[in-house]
């Protein structure tokens, strides 16, 4: 056998083992946990005794919609600047430079940041509010980079057409730029989303690990993947905690799927 | 025009808010880390070999060696795998092929750090048993990364392996040289820079994890002397704790927390320097 035909092999090889591990861990958590779903993990309140899952996907909800809130207008905001108002100089620079530097910051980190800026100097302790802004600033960089790329894809002769036309800027930036470039920018959000749905080292010690659904900003708010861990880290309750892994994993399914149907309508930019 | 400028000012304070949050971050981080280590002392503290709180020694060396091996073994088993699938699908695969397994590897970054520590609890652990005392250790946790760490490493390489220009194969193809063999030696080298900013940012990925790595590597806080042994990383070190320590012992998890933040800065300095010099 000649030399190419090995690396040939070694490559084929490797990447049916990466396909392997997929669907291996996709196959495992499903088979696993869809017997394990039952009605009673879907009660409206949590119990010792049901285990219930159904507070925890509404705290998800909730932290998804309240960490979106604050990130969408501000990494959208910041991404229309760098594209239509300053590409170059020393504070794009700064700012590229930090936002790379966000995308860095292991979870982890954020949850420290987030315990102590959030939850104790800004005094609103474990909750939902403190875990969304932790939240918001983790996913800034994600939904700056995509809005940047959506709004970069879209043709320069559109905007030179509407200045033309006599409108101004930011009637050019919201009648022209944001809907040509908003597929890409959606996808971007999704994304964002599912990087929140999955979190749970910067959620555990700024939103609390308190099963009951959120009644408020300042309520705890423990989320699916945090209720997760929860779960296996006692190790009392480990039928219900495959019950979870399946439902996380049919909910990232959807979402990547999603992401990648609209990322798509954008011309392929995620590719 | 003056809605013009307000806008204009909307939009640069938005911008400006990521530098006022590594601001922010640093500041907390540091401001309340410093003191600690001052008070700890920073020999004992990042040389101590003992972790006990209750008897109030605080030394992270072995959480600090724990983070370096863990993230080196997952680095040694993820990149050869990661690096060889990129060359595959950027060279050799087919259409069809790439329809399914570039999605498929974006899947694998979408997934939970928990589902993954999950899997690695319930297969990993079990399977590694068989070789080992109770199956958590320095070498599960090194599995289960390397796994986390594929898709950075695969699209980075990817991307960077695609931006070549064609030329240089059809080149190396045109002296007579099998492709496989002009793939690995004119091709790789080429994108070298590329490449190894994807293992960059898979260390800063790895060393950083969290969740899946306590679930699977056995967190015992002292210098293993084997990688069937278990240990436990700096992230660990915080989230095992942190939920019931008070006073000086939460005040080291954070500086722990610092400690582990210095080295991301490290690890993103030496990426944006690799890049550099790549332009």
């Amino acid at each position: 056998m000649n030399s190419s035909k090995v690396i040939s092999i070694i490559l084929k090889v490797s990447a049916f083992i990466v396909m392997l591990i997929l669907v291996a861990i996709i196959g495992y958590v499903m088979i696993l946990g869809i017997p394990q779903l039952k009605l009673s993990l879907f009660q409206w309140k949590y119990t010792s005794d049901n285990v219930s899952m159904l507070p925890s996907i509404i705290n998800t909800i909730l932290m998804v919609v309240f960490s979106l809130l604050i990130a969408v207008p501000l990494g959208l905001g910041a991404a229309i600047f760098l594209t239509q108002y300053k590409r170059e100089g020393k504070i794009v620079k700064l700012i590229r430079m930090t936002s790379e530097t966000l995308s860095g910051i292991p979870s982890i980190v954020y949850g420290l940041f987030g315990n102590i800026f959030f939850a104790t100097f800004c005094g609103f302790g474990y909750s939902l509010l403190s875990g969304a802004l932790t939240m918001s600033i983790m996913v800034l960089p994600l939904i700056l980079r995509t809005s940047e790329e959506a709004l970069l894809a879209v043709p320069d002769a559109l905007a030179e057409g509407s200045l033309a036309l006599g409108a101004g800027k930011i009637r050019t930036i919201s009648a022209v730029l944001l809907p040509s470039a908003m597929p890409g920018i959606v996808s971007g959000v999704i994304l964002g989303m599912g990087r929140i749905l999955g979190e749970s080292a910067a959620l555990i010690y700024t939103a609390g690990t308190a099963a009951t659904m959120a009644s408020g900003l300042l309520s705890q708010a423990r989320t699916l993947s945090v209720h997760m861990y929860a779960l296996t880290s006692e190790g009392l309750h480990m039928e219900e905690a495959r019950a979870v892994a399946a439902v996380l994993m049919v909910l990232v399914l959807i979402v990547n799927f999603i992401s990648r149907k609209i990322g798509k309508k954008a011309g392929g930019k995620n590719e | 025009m003056k809605k013009e400028r307000l806008f204009k000012v909307i939009f640069a304070t938005s911008a400006l808010f990521s530098v006022v949050a590594v601001g922010v971050i640093s500041i907390f981080l540091f401001a309340s880390a410093i003191p600690t280590i001052a008070e700890i002392g920073p020999l004992k503290f990042l040389l101590g070999t003992t972790w006990k709180p209750g008897s109030n020694l605080y030394g992270i060396l072995p959480m600090i060696l724990g983070s370096i091996v863990v993230t080196l073994i997952s680095i040694i088993i993820g990149v050869p795998l990661g690096i060889a699938t990129a060359l595959y699908l950027t060279f050799f695969a087919s259409n069809k092929v790439k329809k399914v397994m570039n999605p498929s590897v974006e899947l694998l970054a979408g997934i939970p750090s928990v589902v993954y520590g999950f899997f690695g609890l319930m297969v990993l652990v079990p399977i590694m048993r068989t070789v080992t005392g109770n199956g958590k250790s320095i070498l599960t946790a090194s599995i289960l990364l390397s796994v986390m760490i594929l898709p950075t490493i695969v699209t980075v390489s990817q991307s960077s392996l695609n931006a070549l220009d064609p030329a240089l194969l059809e080149g190396a193809l045109a002296l007579g040289d099998s492709k496989e063999r002009a793939v690995l030696r004119v091709m790789m080298p080429a994108a070298s820079s590329g490449i190894m900013s994807s293992v960059v940012l898979g260390i800063g990925r790895s060393i950083g994890e969290t969740m899946a790595v306590v679930m699977v590597a056995g967190n015992q806080p002292r210098i293993p002397s084997s990688l069937l042994e278990g240990a436990r990383t700096m992230t660990a070190n915080i989230v095992l704790e942190m939920g019931y320590a008070a006073d000086l012992h939460r005040e080291a998890l954070l500086a722990t927390g610092a400690v582990l933040f210095v080295f991301i800065l490290l690890i993103n300095l030496s990426f944006s320097l690799i890049r550099r010099k790549k332009k």
